[in-house]
């Protein structure tokens, strides 16, 4: 299948349109603010607002979440405010496109060298240098936060082994991006952290003495990327992003809350949601950040993912959508599941779900890009991702590693 | 590449009800990729800065990688001693170029050619190769196989 946009629209429609993230312009034109229902959003200083929406360039990606965020070069009032920022608990720490900055952000300096970094994500790495930013999400402020510009001009080579770690694929502009940027809040507090930070990792931090000219190096925890929300001066437990529920013939889209803190304000009280403790740094059984899920009586390495698309899980029995929605399932009619989590110290909740057939939903209405009852087929055996459409109707909960709640020590999940 | 003793090798081949034949190298360069044979494995190794396990199973052999990184890279051969199919989790990804081998061109185009579904799932396949990568930050899973170079009687999807 062709990545240009055009190609894409000659070739399949609608319908491939909103299943390609890079087809510009392709997709609906739909406002962002119906379909959702449940109580009013919190208010507060720590809510920063969140949608399901089309995304930049009407790219109209299905269950993608966006945000906003306010960016200054530290300690001054030359700042930029971006929209389309996909939030994603699947990663950690403030990533911006070099394409949308209007202002000039320092490169951050290491031993008297640029501090850069390549990120790998499934679908491709991301290429750039460390800035210090002031960031504003909400009512809330993180001074000096290391954040990375992807694709910036003053650093256009990127190094043989960053290429060669996974996905050779570049997304250093926002349509192979898919976003403006990315926060990452997931339950670490920085996007590496030890590992980093005691020896060179290949594919990770770099210092470059000039723009060719970059070794991979180790990095101290302070200047690694950080999780924007250990910096906040309160409410810098965690987060809790909360979604309306969705009609199963999906919507337009729905907007939500990132409500920050945990147990810090009377809006983000965990109540009776059920605690999940997931992987911590140095666990490798769940994986960091992970728990498990039992379904159809097979445990896997599974995760809670606003940066996911879908339920992502294998059932050979589930029928697959026809070309070119492949990567997703298409059953004749919805079928009903449970499955039940298991965190990584014992604590389980069980939990139902629905797929349906993605085809059909689309052809009720082609500008749909908020679906509850989505599934992926692209799973790995043995791997059970809990996608965005866990999201709608839940108040999800991440506490960082090592940060104190009422219910416990981080890293867990509640909901 | 045989018979050097690691009681902390044997105990962790245990804990993964693997055979107690079980072998540690520590790794010297040579050659051996996906698809190719398994003296190259040791090139692997020192590509991923790792310890080398090996132990046979009733259908194919089984080596196991800990590189220094934290990721674990198990590759999978023949009882002819062909590598066909190779599985990585960890903190990151391992180098595919070195994994996939002569089969890392195929898998580059496909994967730069392949639709963008979302930031964390992607299946590429390229004639014969199936590559597919899950997972996140700090968490990363995949596998790679020939699909026609699978002993009959193995079933890719569940290979320890």
């Amino acid at each position: 299948m062709s990545r240009s946009s055009s190609a894409l629209a000659q070739a399949g429609g609608a319908l491939l349109c909103l299943l390609a993230i890079s087809c510009g312009g392709g997709g609906g034109t739909s406002s962002s603010s119906s379909g959702g229902s449940g109580p009013p959003p919190p208010t507060g200083a720590n809510v920063a607002a969140v949608a399901v929406s089309a995304g930049p360039n009407a790219q109209a990606a299905l269950n993608t979440l966006y945000t906003t965020v306010t960016v200054c070069v530290p300690g001054t009032s030359t700042c930029q405010t971006i929209d389309n920022i996909q939030v994603d608990t699947g990663s950690y720490g403030l990533r911006l496109l070099s394409q949308v900055l209007k202002i000039t952000l320092p490169v951050a300096q290491l031993n008297g060298s640029s501090l850069l970094e390549c990120t790998t994500f499934v679908d491709g790495y991301s290429w750039g240098p460390i800035a210090l930013v002031d960031l504003t999400v909400g009512g809330e402020k993180a001074a000096s936060l290391p954040a990375q510009l992807i694709g910036d001009a003053r650093f256009a080579t990127v190094p043989a082994d960053c290429q060669n770690a996974g996905n050779p694929t570049q997304e250093d502009t926002v349509a192979q991006f898919g976003a403006n940027g990315l926060l990452g809040i997931g339950p670490f507090a920085q996007d590496c952290g030890q590992a980093c930070a005691s020896m060179p990792q290949t594919a990770s931090y770099y210092t470059c003495t000039s723009a060719t000219s970059c070794i991979a190096s180790a990095v101290p925890l302070a200047s690694q990327v950080t999780n924007p929300i250990t910096l906040f001066a309160r409410d810098n437990n965690g987060v809790i992003v909360e979604l309306p529920s969705v009609s199963n013939s999906g919507a337009p889209g729905v907007t939500g809350s990132l409500v920050f803190g945990i147990d810090t304000e009377s809006n983000n009280q965990l109540g009776s949601k059920t605690v999940l403790a997931v992987g911590s740094s140095s666990s490798s059984s769940p994986m960091p950040g992970n728990l498990f899920t039992t379904f159809m009586s097979a445990s896997n390495e599974s995760f809670i993912d606003s940066g996911s698309n879908g339920l992502y899980f294998t059932d050979s029995s589930l029928q697959t959508c026809p070309s070119p929605n492949t990567a997703f399932y298409c059953p004749a009619s919805v079928e009903s599941f449970t499955a039940t989590m298991q965190g990584a110290t014992g604590t389980s909740a069980t939990v139902s779900f629905s797929i349906g057939n993605l085809d059909a939903v689309l052809m009720s209405d082609p500008t749909f890009i908020a679906i509850p009852d989505l599934g992926g087929t692209l799973s790995l055996a043995g791997t059970f991702d809990w996608g965005l459409p866990f999201f709608y109707g839940r108040g999800v909960a991440y506490a960082i590693e090592g940060a104190s709640t009422n219910a416990g020590t981080g890293p867990f999940v509640a909901f | 590449m045989m018979g050097k003793k690691n009681l902390g090798v044997r105990s962790l081949l245990a804990a993964l009800a693997l055979t107690p034949l079980s072998f540690v190298s520590f790794i010297s360069p040579a050659h051996a990729t996906l698809g190719e044979p398994e003296s190259s494995l040791q090139a692997d190794g020192a590509t991923l800065k790792g310890e080398l396990h090996t132990s046979d199973q009733a259908l194919y052999r089984l080596s196991e990688i800990h590189a220094v990184t934290g990721t674990v890279v198990r590759e999978y051969s023949t009882p002819g001693g062909n590598v066909f199919a190779v599985t990585w989790r960890g903190p990151t990804m391992p180098n595919l170029k070195q994994v996939l081998g002569s089969h890392y061109a195929d898998y580059a185009a496909a994967a730069q050619g392949a639709p963008r579904v979302d930031r964390h799932h992607l299946t590429v396949r390229a004639s014969d190769l199936v590559v597919h990568l899950s997972g996140h930050m700090r968490a990363f899973q995949g596998r790679a196989y020939l699909e026609s170079q699978v002993p009959y009687g193995v079933s890719v999807r569940e290979l320890p």
